[in-house]
């Protein structure tokens, strides 16, 4: 066991797959920012809104006016450097950097697949992901390593099991398997795609593609890991995520995981790849070629990386357990919920309709949503407690900029979960600007009725 | 290896023999699952555009058509008989914009019928401004609160508090020539945009209404569901009951009911508008008992796979309860003016409200429907 996870850890192996990952993931990330930018969603997701929910602990992260483009083509111009391996331990720091502020600057638009590159870029910025076949490493002569300890590559890999293995614990549960929710939703409004059009609305269908959708983000892993099933494990990842791609609008998300697969195949394919780009751009690769193995500078420097990255992952396989904290239902409350990769698991949607009290005179009147929120914000708000509550904060505070004083802020909402019928939300008699968000459990959500089993 | 195929094609040819003998057809194109699981937009497209539609603007310019003949008639005798008629022309073609105002798509997303014909309260001082200096451009967007039906209320029902005060308005010399060329440009205002309205309906649009079948964000179904759930909440409900009821100023504004210068009818326009919201909910023909392929058959096929609850029949009882608290109540704008705060109207308005989220959350949410035009991307 210890020797294994020595030669896990510690084997010398060839730094290709490393610098071919560095440079896919480069210029994904950076197709990813071009095509933000250029559906306008900058202007219409951080410049445009007036007000911003923001992560709790991150209440100083906002959008930074017209000045959010400058931050995004800091980010876009970030990720051609890590591409080329230039300057790579800044360019990949600023990558992270600018991307999770961009992430973190309002969560209407988490997503697990922008966590998942956050998480990633943080990983990367310990990877001498510019040992070989870089910029850096043609530009300087002593940074040039064909080899590299196999941690280096390994973890990337372990990190991606961890997004397929907990994506598929997630899905097992009662909903899930034994309903076929919400694909059983989700797929007979498909009926208009190619090919599976005129299958949508077979129930077999929605069962199908949940239990193999559960099946192949536990198994998957173990399939790429493992060189007998490697090449059909790929062509399940490539049709698996086609499949989502062509079902639902999930961008590049898809791509980036095909690509990102590529890191479990044996360091032959990735010096072919390498050869050809040698070829096109005529690099004169063999310069790399010289045997020597990268390691860090100093001990010191090693045992903190190594320390980063143990609490990194220790992280990363306990945080997505922290539901169990919470009482209740977790699809119902959410407490728990985000950076769990917890994918597609649910059809939810709300409404909730926020009525405000003077309580000098009593008079009350119900809020416009649509005076404060953008439709997409609204939306994602109306089924999320703790935007709820950061919303009610925030009418209470323009409210009191209008002169009203001892302001009560209540909510009626419905929620809806997996084809259940709407159900009561929010306790409607309690006055939210008296509540304060924390990581406590929330007390005011009404208790969802039905039961969903499993994890 | 040859051995191989031939296993494979003997199995596939049992399987194949297999599966046809318990059904009663060979035909491969044979839909295998039940019927009733399956359910077509495009027939339910074309039965709203062809039976619903169409037929509501048809009614429609017929009723503003008998509206131009009433005030014809006014207009050769301002007499308080001609007045009367011409009242209830307006009355009645008021009643039937109430059948189209939530179809706001399409021609009359573009020409912004509701926008230019709806837009209440009027404004009677700039109304007045008009007459008196006889220069006016009725197209322009500041001028939308002076024209159609709400201008037509004041200029029928406000010039007086009797209909002989109202009729010497129109027979005094130094003003007479003045309305009655106002009430004939916002005649001619109406009419023409209506006009407009169902010629592009007939002339193309109808065509691709129904070909938009898909199920994008923009496909016939989303958009226009999305139109219908935003005419309830914001017209039906908001505009005609809550804003005047004060529910989202906290005073109540009775100026701001539907036809304020009538008085009395701004419950019956109310009414016809959620009879109109529930029949397209059921997929009515236009003035017809009959029922076609609509939004109650499509979530019934959609349970049929589902098994969830009978949102049909949840929404069309949460209709029946607003209808039936709103039909208890008083005029609108006595109900408001007289109570302090006006309590009952306020319950009918939770009752009306209560539909909302069964649409929004629900309905929506069992059909697949985006909610929002944002495309942004999903998990």
């Amino acid at each position: 066991m210890n020797i294994n996870l020595k030669k896990y850890l510690n084997e010398e192996v060839e730094a290709a797959p490393l610098a071919v990952f560095r440079i896919m993931f480069g210029l994904m990330m950076f197709l990813s920012i071009v095509r933000f930018w250029s559906y306008g969603w900058i202007d219409k997701l951080y410049v445009d809104p007036q007000f911003f929910f923001s992560y709790y602990g991150f209440e100083w992260i906002k959008p930074l006016g017209g000045y959010t483009y400058l931050l995004f083509a800091l980010c876009g111009l970030s990720t051609i450097f890590v591409a080329l391996g230039y300057k790579y331990r800044w360019a990949i720091g600023i990558f992270f950097l600018s991307f999770t502020y961009i992430e973190l600057m309002d969560k209407t638009t988490y997503l697990n697949h922008y966590y998942f590159i956050s998480a990633l870029s943080f990983l990367m910025f310990f990877l001498p992901a510019n040992a070989y076949f870089s910029l850096d490493a043609l530009r300087n002569k002593s940074a040039q390593y064909q080899h590299v300890p196999a941690w280096t590559i390994n973890s990337i890999k372990l990190l991606l099991a961890t997004v397929y293995f907990y994506a598929g614990l997630a899905k097992l549960n009662s909903d899930w398997m034994l309903e076929a929710l919400p694909l059983k939703i989700w797929l007979p409004a498909k009926f208009s795609i190619p090919l599976l059009g005129d299958l949508v609305h077979q129930e077999w269908l929605a069962y199908a593609f949940s239990w193999g959708g559960a099946l192949y983000d536990l198994a998957i892993p173990f399939l790429l890991l493992y060189r007998r099933t490697r090449i059909v494990a790929f062509t399940l990842v490539i049709f698996f995520h086609v499949v989502t791609r062509i079902l639902f609008p999930i961008g590049m998300f898809p791509y980036i995981m095909i690509v990102s697969a590529l890191i479990f195949f044996d360091a032959s394919l990735h010096i072919r790849i390498l050869s050809v780009l040698n070829r096109l751009f005529r690099i004169g690769k063999k310069h790399f070629n010289n045997g020597k193995t990268w390691s860090h500078n100093s001990v010191v420097l090693k045992k903190l990386t190594q320390g980063i990255l143990v609490l990194f992952f220790g992280l990363q396989l306990i945080f997505p357990f922290r539901y169990i904290l919470y009482p209740g239902e977790l699809f119902w409350t959410e407490e728990g919920y985000r950076f769990s990769w917890r994918v597609m698991l649910m059809e939810k949607s709300g409404y909730a309709q926020f009525k405000v009290v003077d309580g000098e005179t009593g008079r009350w009147f119900y809020v416009d949503n649509t005076d404060f929120l953008t439709q997409f914000q609204e939306k994602q708000m109306a089924f999320q407690p703790d935007f709820i509550l950061e919303y009610a904060h925030h009418l209470k505070q323009h409210y009191e900029g209008e002169g009203l004083r001892d302001i009560e802020i209540y909510v009626e909402s419905q929620v809806a979960l997996n084809g259940r019928l709407s159900k009561p939300f929010i306790d409607p008699k309690v006055d939210l600007t008296k509540q304060k968000d924390s990581f406590k459990h929330k007390s005011w959500i009404l208790p969802f009725t039905d039961d969903i089993k499993g994890i | 290896m040859r051995h191989f195929l031939r296993l494979l094609t003997v199995l596939v040819m049992l399987w194949g023999c297999s599966s046809s003998d318990n059904g009663t057809t060979m035909s491969d194109d044979v839909d295998p699952g039940p019927p009733s699981e399956s359910f077509e937009r495009r027939p339910m497209l074309v039965s709203w555009a062809d039976n619903i539609i169409i037929p509501g603007y048809e009614a429609f310019t017929d009723e503003l058509d008998k509206l131009q003949s009433a005030f014809d008639d006014f207009k050769q005798d301002s007499n308080e008989a001609n007045l009367v008629a011409f009242r209830t022309a307006w009355l009645n073609a008021y009643l039937m914009w109430q059948r189209v105002d939530m179809f706001e798509i399409g021609p009359a997303e573009n020409v912004g019928l509701r926008l230019n014909v709806n837009i209440y309260p009027v404004d009677f001082e700039k109304v007045e401004q008009h007459v008196a200096s006889g220069e006016y451009d009725l197209t322009l967007p500041s001028n939308r609160d002076t024209k159609g039906f709400p201008a037509l209320d004041y200029l029928i029902n406000g010039l007086g508090d009797s209909d002989a005060d109202i009729v010497s308005k129109y027979n005094e010399l130094a003003s007479k020539d003045n309305y009655i060329a106002y009430v004939e440009a916002v005649l001619a205002d109406m009419q023409q945009l209506s006009n407009t309205v169902l010629s592009d309906w007939k002339e193309g649009y109808r065509d691709t209404f129904v070909n938009n079948d898909g199920s994008s964000s923009t496909a016939s179904v989303d958009r226009f569901v999305n139109d219908y759930i935003f005419y309830y909440e914001k017209f039906l409900r908001a505009g005609k009951m809550g804003i005047p009821l004060g529910v989202f100023s906290g005073t109540p504004i009775p100026e701001n009911v539907e036809a304020y210068h009538k008085g009395d009818v701004s419950k019956q326009l109310f009414l016809e508008g959620l009879d109109a919201v529930q029949d397209f909910f059921n997929g009515r023909h236009f003035t017809s008992s009959t029922t076609g392929e609509g939004l109650a058959s499509y979530l019934d096929a959609l349970n049929a796979l589902k098994g969830g609850e009978d949102l049909n029949r949840i929404i069309n009882d949460q209709f029946d309860t607003a209808r039936e608290s709103v039909n208890g109540l008083g005029a609108f704008r006595t109900e408001i003016e007289d109570n302090t705060p006006p309590t009952t109207m306020l319950q009918a308005y939770d009752e009306v409200q209560r539909a909302v989220p069964l649409l929004k959350v629900d309905m929506v949410s069992a059909m697949s429907i985006s909610i929002d035009f944002v495309d942004a991307d999903g998990d």
